[in-house]
């Protein structure tokens, strides 16, 4: 009973969170609810019994990328009632092509595809979750023997993924003024101190 | 009442179904654009989960941890590109993007 309410309210304002998130008007408002939805969809992780992947989703996603989100939204100086122009324009077609997916979806799930006697996982690649192991040390486990190599991988594209997003957004810009502390400490009493003779009568040109 | 799969998978198709619409209806807005892509992750996301928690299979929940990773790469690859591209030219609109006249 309890199970249900947490299901009912956690998916109901994973929804709520979601629709808010494509039609806010303030983009500002949009990751925040974004941060909702990501927040709820780890509830529901935790009710299916994935606590290790909601903690991931809450530390990852919360705070990292939708922080990621808000600086750029907060960093670029946009005009954003200029880019709501098109919104009623778009709205029907939008409309018809979410809800014809969403019928089709709800379709496949209607027909009872879904449920696990209705699906054979074909040959023996299942790894059963085990009972009295916990959510993260079974994932460890299974993570780091059979798909140690998929892992790797993952750490690569992060890697990837960073060095190209600061070589991306990296820039040096020209004109500026910066204490280069080797040049000073270089200097030598004989390249930057000139000695002039001025006679008398007259200035000297600098 | 029992929860089962199905209600599970509805929330994930209902997610999956408003990022494709706010990808429709925020046509000219990047950001809104990237966030809807990472609300229908989410919903790949809950549906990974969901088989993996009802037919007692663990590698669903593996998978789905490969799904974060590289969304997480692509958001911050994704928003590196927009940063330039307003530097570049002052707007995120999407339909200035037509300098490769693709």
């Amino acid at each position: 009973m309890i199970a249900a309410l947490a299901f009912y309210m956690f998916a109901g304002l994973a929804i709520f969170a979601g629709l808010m998130v494509v039609v806010s008007r303030n983009p500002v408002h949009s990751v925040l609810f974004l941060i909702l939805a990501f927040f709820n969809a780890a509830g529901l992780f935790v009710l299916l019994g994935a606590e290790f992947l909601a903690m991931i989703l809450i530390i990852v996603y919360v705070g990292a990328v939708a922080v990621l989100f808000l600086f750029v939204v907060m960093m670029l100086d946009i005009d954003f009632s200029e880019l709501r122009q098109g919104f009623q324009q778009y709205l029907p077609l939008g409309g018809l092509v979410g809800m014809i997916v969403l019928g089709e979806l709800l379709l496949v799930l209607a027909s009872g595809l879904g449920r696990p006697e209705m699906v054979r996982i074909p040959g023996s690649g299942a790894v059963r979750i085990a009972q009295d192991v916990e959510n993260t040390a079974a994932m460890g486990q299974v993570l780091f023997t059979d798909y140690i190599y998929l892992f790797q991988a993952a750490g690569m594209i992060l890697l990837v993924s960073m060095i190209g997003a600061i070589v991306l957004a990296h820039r040096t810009r020209p004109g500026v003024k910066k204490q280069i502390i080797a040049d000073q400490v270089a200097r030598t009493p004989a390249e930057s101190i000139e000695l002039i003779k001025v006679e008398t009568g007259k200035g000297v040109k600098m | 009442m029992e929860i089962g799969i199905e209600h599970y998978l509805t929330v994930g198709a209902i997610l999956f179904s408003l990022g494709m619409f706010g990808i429709f209806l925020n046509r000219k807005n990047v950001i809104i654009i990237l966030m809807s892509i990472e609300l229908i992750l989410l919903a790949v996301n809950i549906n990974l989960v969901a088989f993996s928690s009802f037919h007692n299979d663990l590698v669903g929940q593996i998978f789905a941890m490969f799904v974060l990773t590289v969304a997480a790469a692509e958001s911050a690859i994704g928003l590196a590109i927009l940063v330039i591209y307003f530097r570049n030219r002052g707007s995120i609109d999407v339909e200035d993007i037509n300098q490769m006249r693709g």
